[in-house]
């Protein structure tokens, strides 16, 4: 190591025990501490400490030290540790003067009996039990939140609460005309991953030309709202979680409250709103090039007519199918904006903090998105919509 | 408790109050009053709750026990509307400014005008430069909180915490991050804003320059006993407080406030 060979000393710092006949131990540290590495054990050294009975008092003997640090503090405040248990007083008069200040500074304050949460372990229980608890009480503070947007919502349409309309048309801005470009791509190759999935299967019986019912229905149905909720959860939702986790780091929601504007109001409608008017138009969006997709795939590759393709297309959605893709993609706006800023608003005061709110918002976002898209379509088969 | 005086009637008093964070206690069994009119200092070391209690003091933060009158009228029996009310009529600046920054300097304070009263566009424009003028910030008005300085960002949140001419002021620790001619232009301000608009001040602060400069009444809140250990003028804390935390506070602070003069020079 470059760093040891430009000391050019030798490592030979070392610790010894002597005992003298009148029960003072004397520690005596030698040679060069300055080395990062191969600093002598403190634990062995202490252990040695009672050996030929316990010591009248122990004397720290630093004059062939030719340099120190921290390290050799470590082991100094170890002497010191071991000592207050046996109760034996510590002699540092031969240690070099720096050291013994640095001694005096340490133990000036007594360590302080502190009620840390975070110190204490659990047992698994315990651990268990207290999850328990939060996760109750989270729900109840998810659903607290949920009243919250619904009583803002409606004072809204009453005129009673405070909106700025600049912010719902910057929001709409950034999350759906911004957000065109990676819906279109996704869009695309999902519709193309499923012209050919279905191809290969059909190519079987002759049947190409139902890769468009295929298709047209699959992404209709399914894929265009999923893709594009989960799209706007990673995009959107994370930045809502953050902003918002900002501007609690900030103080700027308690500014907030405190001159009498509502948080939810202000910031967290405007952004629901946004999400909600622009999700079930990126919808309709996704789907009609997811369905261009398909269509292209299938004329290039199968050689199927475009009119053929479109013909297909239209005799197999129907309107219900339409509404139903749109009204998930409705859903899964208020889902994702309301995740994104509940774990905004439930943010800590610290950088890491906003981190963490980001990612479960996402998180959070599409686990919710994915379990209600299954539940709609148990409902859907079940009610033969 | 003491009788209140006519002339000067209690603008906040608090009784018995106890402020927690779940089961970790604060500080417990507070019991203050502030004249209105007064410069009244929440001291105490790093650490012992004083920004807790005075968010208490402004309605951000349930007390766990114990009651909070502004005016005589209890804060927290109060129905909402009222508490909104009585919160609109205190003005807060926070420690970080905490501007919101998706707003101008000049949208911050013209928010609050445009939603809480009935004034034209004109006269809000204009109110909002007056106030960003009396902090300083004049031609200010367009730039974003990210743009400026934090000494600047205090200032303006300052001009926003004065934006509806509250009855009380709360500041907290208005001097961390100023350099010491900044801190005591900031004191200076805030003694002026106290004559000219006659509102009542509570400052969070440790900064012992202020202290003697500003401060009207105080209370020292104690880290290990969690709760108030001294109450009275600071001056006169100073001169006949027995209490061993508050003496070596304060007197360390009027050491050091010579000690620093001097020693600057080399």
């Amino acid at each position: 190591m470059g760093y040891m060979t430009d000391q050019n000393q030798s490592s030979d710092a070392a610790a010894t025990l002597e005992r003298r006949p009148d029960g003072t131990v004397v520690v005596q540290l030698r040679g060069n501490w300055k080395q990062p590495a191969n600093l002598p054990a403190v634990d062995t050294l202490l252990g040695r400490l009672d050996e030929g009975g316990a010591p009248i008092r122990v004397e720290l003997d630093g004059k062939e030290l030719s340099g120190w640090d921290s390290g050799m503090m470590a082991l100094v405040m170890g002497v010191f540790d071991a000592c207050a248990q046996r109760k034996v007083p510590v002699d540092t008069a031969g240690l070099p003067e720096g050291a013994q200040r640095l001694v005096r500074l340490a133990r000036a304050v007594p360590p302080r009996a502190t009620d840390h949460a975070g110190s204490a372990r659990r047992s698994f229980l315990a651990a268990f039990g207290a999850q328990t608890i939060e996760f109750v009480q989270s729900t109840g503070a998810v659903l607290t939140f949920l009243g919250d947007c619904v009583q803002a919502t409606v004072d809204l349409f009453r005129g009673k609460t405070m909106f700025r309309r600049v912010d719902l048309f910057l929001f709409a801005q950034a999350a759906g005309a911004e957000a065109f470009p990676i819906v279109s791509l996704i869009s695309v190759l999902i519709g193309m991953i499923l012209a050919f999935v279905g191809a290969y299967q059909l190519k079987q019986f002759g049947a190409e030309i139902y890769i468009a019912a295929g298709v047209a229905i699959g992404v209709v149905r399914e894929m265009a709202p999923m893709m594009t909720g989960i799209i706007m959860a990673g995009r959107t939702g994370a930045a809502f979680a953050a902003q918002i986790g900002t501007m609690q780091v900030n103080e700027e929601v308690d500014a907030l409250s405190t001159a009498g504007f509502s948080p939810i109001g202000f910031l967290v409608l405007p952004r629901l709103l946004a999400l909600a008017v622009m999700m079930p138009m990126l919808c309709l969006y996704a789907m009609l090039m997811g369905i261009g997709g398909g269509a292209l795939v299938s004329v290039t590759m199968f050689g199927i007519p475009l009119s053929t393709y479109i013909d297909q297309t239209r005799s197999v959605v129907s309107l219900s199918d339409f509404s139903m893709g749109v009204g998930k993609g409705l859903v899964f706006g208020i889902v994702v904006a309301a995740v994104g800023c509940l774990r905004g608003v439930q943010c800590g005061r610290s950088a890491s903090a906003v981190g963490e709110a980001a990612t479960s918002a996402v998180v959070s976002g599409i686990v919710a998105i994915i379990l209600l898209d299954s539940l709609a379509a148990v409902i859907c088969t079940v009610l033969h919509i | 408790m003491a009788e209140p005086t006519k002339e000067t009637p209690a603008h906040i008093e608090v009784k018995d109050m106890t402020v927690a964070y779940g089961d970790r206690v604060i500080q417990h069994d507070l019991a203050f009053s502030v004249k209105r009119g007064q410069v009244f200092l929440i001291m105490g070391g790093s650490g012992c709750g004083k920004s807790t209690v005075m968010r208490a003091l402004f309605g951000l933060t349930r007390p766990a026990r114990g009651q909070v009158l502004h005016g005589g009228v209890d804060f927290w029996a109060a129905g909402a509307e009222e508490r909104e009310r009585m919160m609109r009529r205190c003005g807060v600046l926070y420690q970080s400014g905490a501007l919101w920054s998706s707003l101008t300097l000049a949208e911050n304070i013209s928010v609050l005008l445009e939603t809480f009263t009935d004034l034209r566009p004109r006269q809000v424009k204009e109110i909002v430069s007056f106030k960003l003028a009396l902090v300083g910030l004049a031609g200010f008005e367009e730039f974003y909180p990210s743009e400026i300085s934090g000494g600047m960002r205090k200032r303006a949140g300052l001009a926003r915490a004065m934006a509806l001419d509250p009855e009380i002021l709360f500041f907290d620790e208005p001097s961390a991050g100023l350099d010491p001619v900044s801190s005591r232009r900031l004191d200076e301000l805030i003694l002026e804003l106290r004559d000219s608009l006659g509102a009542t001040v509570v400052i969070v602060t440790h900064e012992l320059a202020s202290v003697f400069a500003i401060g009207d009444d105080s209370i020292f809140l104690d880290a290990v006993t969690k709760t108030l250990i001294a109450h009275g003028n600071p001056k006169e804390l100073l001169a006949h407080s027995t209490v061993p935390e508050v003496r070596a506070f304060l007197t360390r602070g009027a050491e050091a406030g010579n000690a620093g003069i001097t020693s600057a020079a080399p």
